[in-house]
């Protein structure tokens, strides 16, 4: 057997025990920890769509969350019944057009990437010809911008007061359907000769334009496809907690999927998936440190806020002791549990 | 200053009347070259002479004040570095300049992509003439690493390799895209004489095998007499000489832009001095 087979068969092992689990989890698990695995999901598609923005192609870009919120609105808008909106939009009245807009919820998604891909072409264009940390801040205020305008566009977007009642259509085979299509859609474009490409263009951006590689262009493919993989994102966010507002949506959000990135290490798939699993976990566990404690005499009423100061506490510990995160570069492969055998290309991830 | 081919044959590169300032600071100054097709041709001159801007203005990387660039009757002048890649020019560089983090074929691969005519979403959805040139494209850079040396290595990652070796992956990196013209930016620099020696064999080899024109900038003169049929000579941004190796090796003004004058100062560098002012 050799080992593109057997690779085959384990990758089919692996996608069936997932579904397994899927079947069996909402019988066993309460409600808030089938959130959780939901929401690890979702984080795991928002940080992989990040990742290839940031740590494939080597786009630093703070903007993930307008995008997201982008998606979240488009696909909210496309699902509520007109009755449901007519009812919402209390400030001002709703575009009337946008009244009677009704679509599917698999439709709705599509259309919330499209939409956030469109908005990300948009502003790579202007923005990509920046470099390093201006490109960070140039994404990091359109993010701002898209949130500032979701909150004044009221006959739109119904303003601050957000969305709510949307039908809670992201259960565990929605966003782990989508889990794997991400991965699999990953997997195929990084280990294709236009993955090496977008690698070289991060590394070196003189040598790759020697090599005849288009690089804007190639930074702009990659980019609008991240953006994609946000809108996407956003709204199974959106569908998951069935209510959404611009608060939502701030930079805060960035740094989480940056984080879950950036632990998972720079450039791997696999990586984003472990960071969303432990960020997304961490962040639940955590909870603990603003309950009110007692130990002996001494008597701590609970900090709201105070996880995410252990949590950035424990961000540092990571940049300080392993800087290229959990995996950095590499990528899972079913070799590592066969050894023996003769080196094999890393590059073959499966979907775990 | 008339052209001058020792091989006779049509120019594939004609660089006319090209100028480069950065500023106050005149990089090139009214130059014009034509370069022999099939030919080894060297560019030389002390340090700040301007010959990385030469390349650097021919690859497309800096836009010249005035002038023109032409490869094979096509007008070269203000295309961006990879459309002048596409057109058959390729280079390296004098700080070697590898995909670092990629393995040693990767770097190849990335060298193929500009003649790579599937699209990047039709490997994606296994489009089978795609795949199948992506097969294609992986073979070709094995053999061509094979060709150079370099196939034991194909899964190292490239930083890890001696210098040499990254110096010879460049150079396949440069001939994965296919070019007619090959530019060199110092390719002996940092060779042990032994490897230098071996280096005019492969320059040799590479012309005849790859069916190329090979312009180098060189600092040493053993690689540059002993490889190269024709010669042009810069010296602060102004073209001094142009001729065969035995022609620039008696050449006064060259001998006098290594070394410097003896004083009192010659009419000729007077001149020069003039000419810069």
């Amino acid at each position: 057997m050799n080992t593109k087979t057997r690779n085959l068969i384990l990758n089919g092992l692996a996608l069936a025990a997932l579904v397994v689990f899927l079947y069996q989890a909402p019988g066993n698990l309460d409600r808030y920890k089938l959130r959780i695995i939901n929401l690890i999901a979702i984080n795991a598609i928002l940080g992989l769509s990040l990742n290839l923005i940031y740590g494939m192609t080597g786009m630093f870009s703070l903007g993930h969350a307008g995008f997201m919120a982008i998606g979240a609105y488009v696909s909210a808008l496309l699902i509520l019944t007109a009755e449901q909106k007519t009812s919402m939009w209390i400030l001002q009245p709703i575009l009337p057009w946008l009244l009677n807009l009704h679509a599917p919820f698999v439709v709705s998604l599509i259309a919330a990437g499209l939409a956030a891909a469109f908005f990300g072409w948009l502003i790579a264009l202007p923005v990509l010809r920046l470099g390093g940390d201006y490109l960070g801040i140039a994404t990091l205020g359109f993010a701002e911008i898209i949130r500032i305008l979701i909150v004044n566009l009221t006959p739109l977007t119904n303003g601050s007061l957000g969305l709510k009642g949307i039908p809670a259509h992201t259960d565990l085979w929605m966003s782990y359907g989508c889990l794997v299509a991400m991965l699999i859609f990953m997997t195929r474009l990084m280990s294709g000769n236009f993955g090496n490409v977008l690698r070289a263009v991060r590394d070196d951006e003189i040598a790759a334009r020697t090599m005849g590689i288009d690089t804007f262009r190639t930074r702009v493919l990659a980019f609008t496809i991240g953006c994609f993989g946000g809108g996407v994102g956003g709204a199974l966010m959106g569908n998951l907690i069935t209510a959404i507002d611009p608060k939502m949506f701030m930079i805060t959000q960035t740094y989480s999927l940056l984080m879950i990135v950036v632990v998972g290490g720079l450039g791997s798939i696999t990586g984003s998936v472990i960071g969303a699993i432990l960020v997304t976990t961490m962040l639940e566990w955590l909870r603990f440190v603003e309950e009110p404690i007692t130990i002996g005499s001494l008597h701590i009423s609970g900090i709201p806020g105070m996880r995410m100061v252990v949590f950035s506490m424990l961000l540092i510990a990571v940049i300080i002791f392993r800087r290229e995160g959990i995996m950095g570069p590499r990528e899972f492969s079913w070799s590592w549990f066969f050894p023996a055998r003769k080196a094999e290309p890393e590059m073959k991830g499966g979907n775990d | 200053m008339t052209t001058q081919n020792s091989s006779g044959a049509a120019p594939v590169l004609r660089i006319r009347e090209m100028t480069l300032r950065f500023g106050g600071l005149v990089a090139v100054n009214d130059l014009s070259m034509d370069i022999a097709g099939g030919s080894i041709t060297g560019l030389i001159g002390p340090n700040g002479a301007g010959k990385t801007t030469v390349f650097n203005v021919v690859t497309g990387f800096y836009k010249p004040t005035k002038g023109v660039v032409e490869f094979m009757g096509q007008p070269l002048t203000g295309l961006p570095p990879h459309r002048v890649c596409a057109a058959g020019l390729s280079r390296t560089f004098q700080n070697i300049r590898l995909f670092q983090n990629e393995t040693v074929l990767q770097n190849v691969m990335i060298g193929s992509y500009v003649r790579q005519k599937g699209a990047w979403w039709q490997t994606l959805f296994a489009f089978p003439a795609a795949v199948r040139e992506e097969r294609e494209i992986r073979e070709r850079s094995l053999e061509l690493l094979g060709h150079l040396g370099l196939a034991g290595q194909a899964d190292a990652v490239s930083s890890s390799l001696p210098y040499g070796a990254q110096r010879r992956l460049e150079i396949a990196r440069a001939l994965a895209t296919q070019p007619k013209f090959l530019l060199l930016d110092e390719p002996a620099a940092g060779m042990n004489p032994q490897e230098s020696e071996e280096l005019l064999n492969f320059i040799r080899r590479l012309r005849d095998e790859f069916d190329l024109t090979i312009l180098l900038i060189e600092h040493d003169m053993k690689v540059v007499m002993g490889v190269c049929e024709d010669i042009w000579v810069l010296d602060r941004g102004l073209l001094i000489a142009n001729g065969t190796p035995s022609e620039i090796r008696a050449n006064p003004q060259v001998i006098e832009a290594y070394l410097g004058q003896t004083a009192p100062r010659s009419e000729v560098s007077l001149k020069k001095e003039a000419a810069h002012a």
